[in-house]
């Protein structure tokens, strides 16, 4: 079986982002970028299928400008087989996102789609959804077990109450919750490795599809600031404080 | 033109998060009709009906919709999105699974995690882990959205009067199945709604000392809460995650117990009223939200603060 990964270049989790002086976005200039950490578990996830012999190739795919090739790099240096780069220097909604992953779907006609529940730039959450519902496939998204066997699959999803299991006739789309696995640092061989591994250059315009954005930025803003309070000293004063400052307990 | 929310409901009765995401409808118009896929939910329908504001249920009830699975959900709410301006869901595990799907199914950029209703194309939501708020406009003939909660008073869950009619079924997309369900059980309010919130992080050191947050939980009527640390050692269950990742909450009382205060976790509570923090690192970066700050062992100042409560409440 082939598994597909779509993988996003984001800012680094660890950066402190700040907006623009112009309001029209988030400085993304000389910042430290990153693979998003839910595409990494990704990733993960598809290496350790594949080490289990449940999965014969995985191909990486990202869309995004000429830098995007490092991401799909990440991937490579991780254990992924080759990598697919949809080049565009425009910033691709998740439901463009989503229809130019269907066409890959089509061509590459993988037993699953493994990716993140959640892109950490725009916070989005969809594009999994979207794209299951594009090919009319079954989906599991949150996803903190999964088990595939033939032509079913078990998953076991982070909802709201607890934990859910439900069971999905394959081909899926997964998308992953951060306790399904922790991710493996490449080791240095393994990057030298992957520079050798092929990438596969595309574009929107290739794949045949408008990823015109259908919803405007009009600005950004810094989110209200809040400000440090006191220190105090002991329960006493705290709880004082609590009932005859704040007045939030009784 | 109205608007219609899908409601999140366990077929009995109807989700808080649902009451929240009424409101945000009633910014972008009049006729706020909901939309209750379940099966036996009459009593779930019965309840959106007498939500405040809302004049009139879509009731499908129908054995495919008894778990809210997304392949079944999201052809049903693509079948009666006609004449609908604006589709809108709460911004939960349900809102979240189910809204991008019926989205791409009618080709429609959706608006996730919207926190501000400018006018009915233009609306606000938390981008970088709410360490930036984007305004945006959207150009679809019909607008899918999710609404985070805290950002909305709930409507009253009387005082509506909409009449409940009956939808015919998408049937069974035969793609998944349920298998079950481990719901973590508590007599505590729900996290979300809870007035109180008291949170542990990795400084709690395991999940054997949560019963001292417990207890002060039960003095205050409060919701435990709990870093992604503390979920990720296995001291709580996943359902407690407060944060980019996990639940947002916005209490009147946030306590964060041996929590850092990384952006994530910060993203999941800093709309809270009030900030209460105990850390025994007097650097760490929760202290820079914190109303009131405590530099202390917790191991020592929660049994303290417990007794104080216990004192003088
Ligand atoms: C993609 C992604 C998503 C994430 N999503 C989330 C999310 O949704 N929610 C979330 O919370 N995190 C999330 N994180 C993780 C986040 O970055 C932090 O790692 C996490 O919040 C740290 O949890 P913590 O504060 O409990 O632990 P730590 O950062 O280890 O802090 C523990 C604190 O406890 C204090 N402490 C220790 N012992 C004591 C004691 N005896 N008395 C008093 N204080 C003590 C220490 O001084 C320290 O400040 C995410 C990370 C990534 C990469
Ligand atoms: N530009 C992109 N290229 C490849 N995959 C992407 C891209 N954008 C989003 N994805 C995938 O979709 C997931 C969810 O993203 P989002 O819906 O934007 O939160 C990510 O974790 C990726 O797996």
């Amino acid at each position: 079986m082939k598994v597909l990964v779509p993988v996003k270049r984001v800012i680094d989790y660890n950066v402190k982002v700040r907006v623009k002086a112009d309001n029209s976005g988030v400085e993304l200039a000389n910042v430290k970028m990153a693979m998003n950490p839910f595409c990494e578990i990704a990733v993960e996830e598809a290496i350790r299928l594949k080490e289990a012999g449940g999965a014969d190739e995985i191909v990486v795919v990202s869309i995004g400008g000429k830098q995007t090739q490092e991401t799909i790099r990440t991937g490579l240096a991780m254990g992924a087989d080759r990598g697919i780069h949809i080049e565009t220097d425009d910033e691709v909604e998740p439901l463009g996102v989503a229809k130019l992953l269907q066409k890959v779907v089509e061509e590459e006609a993988p037993g699953v789609v493994i990716m993140g529940k959640q892109a950490i730039d725009g916070d989005n959450n969809q594009t999994g959804q979207m794209l299951s519902a594009l090919l009319n496939w079954s989906m599991a998204t949150f996803v903190s077990k999964l088990e595939i066997s033939g032509d079913e699959a078990s998953a076991t999803r982070e909802v709201d109450g607890g934990l859910e299991t439900i069971k999905l006739k394959m081909p899926a789309v997964v998308t992953v919750d951060l306790r399904l696995n922790e991710p493996r640092y490449a080791s240095l061989p393994n990057i030298m490795k992957a520079k050798k591994k092929p990438i596969d250059e595309k574009t929107p315009a290739d794949l045949g599809v408008d990823t015109a954005a259908r919803v405007k930025t009009l600005k950004v803003v810094e989110p209200p600031a809040r400000e440090a309070g006191v220190k105090v000293a002991s329960a006493a004063e705290l709880v004082e404080k609590l009932k005859n400052e704040a007045k939030v307990i009784g | 033109m109205s608007i219609l929310v899908v409601a999140e409901h366990d077929n009995a009765s109807i989700k808080p998060s649902t009451l929240n995401t009424v409101t945000a409808a009633a910014a972008l118009g009049d006729d706020v009709h909901m939309l209750v896929a379940g099966s036996g939910c009459q009593s779930a329908a019965d309840a959106a009906g007498a939500i405040a504001g809302v004049t009139k249920v879509l009731k499908a009830d129908s054995a495919e919709y008894e778990h809210g699975l997304a392949e079944n959900v999201a052809p049903l709410i693509k079948a009666v999105a006609d004449g609908y301006s604006h589709i809108l869901a709460p911004a939960t595990t349900f809102g979240k699974n189910v809204m991008p799907r019926a989205a791409a199914m009618l080709d429609t950029q959706q608006i996730s995690d919207v926190s501000g209703i400018e006018s009915a194309d233009t609306f606000e939501r938390p981008i970088y882990a709410g360490n930036a708020i984007a305004t945006v406009q959207s150009s679809d003939p019909i607008k899918l959205i999710t609404v985070r909660s805290t950002a909305f008073e709930p409507a009253a869950e009387q005082g509506g009067s909409g009449a409940v009619e009956d939808v015919a079924a998408t049937g069974d997309a035969g793609l998944s199945t349920f298998v079950g369900q481990e719901l973590t059980k508590s007599e505590r309010p729900e996290l979300t709604t809870a007035r109180i919130v008291i949170s542990g992080g990795r400084g709690m050191q395991s999940g054997d000392n949560f019963p001292m947050l417990e207890k002060i939980a039960d003095k205050l009527g409060a919701a435990v809460g709990a870093s992604r640390a503390a979920v990720d050692a296995g001291y709580v269950p996943n359902d407690y995650q407060v944060g980019q990742t996990g639940k947002v909450v916005a209490p009147d009382l946030y306590i964060a117990v041996g929590i850092s205060g990384a952006i994530q976790h910060l993203a999941g509570m800093k709309d809270s009223k009030v900030i209460v923090a105990i850390n025994k690192d007097d650097e760490a970066p929760i202290f820079q939200v914190a109303d009131y700050g405590w530099v202390a062992d917790l191991f020592e100042a929660v049994p303290e603060l417990d007794a104080e409560l216990e004192k003088s409440l």
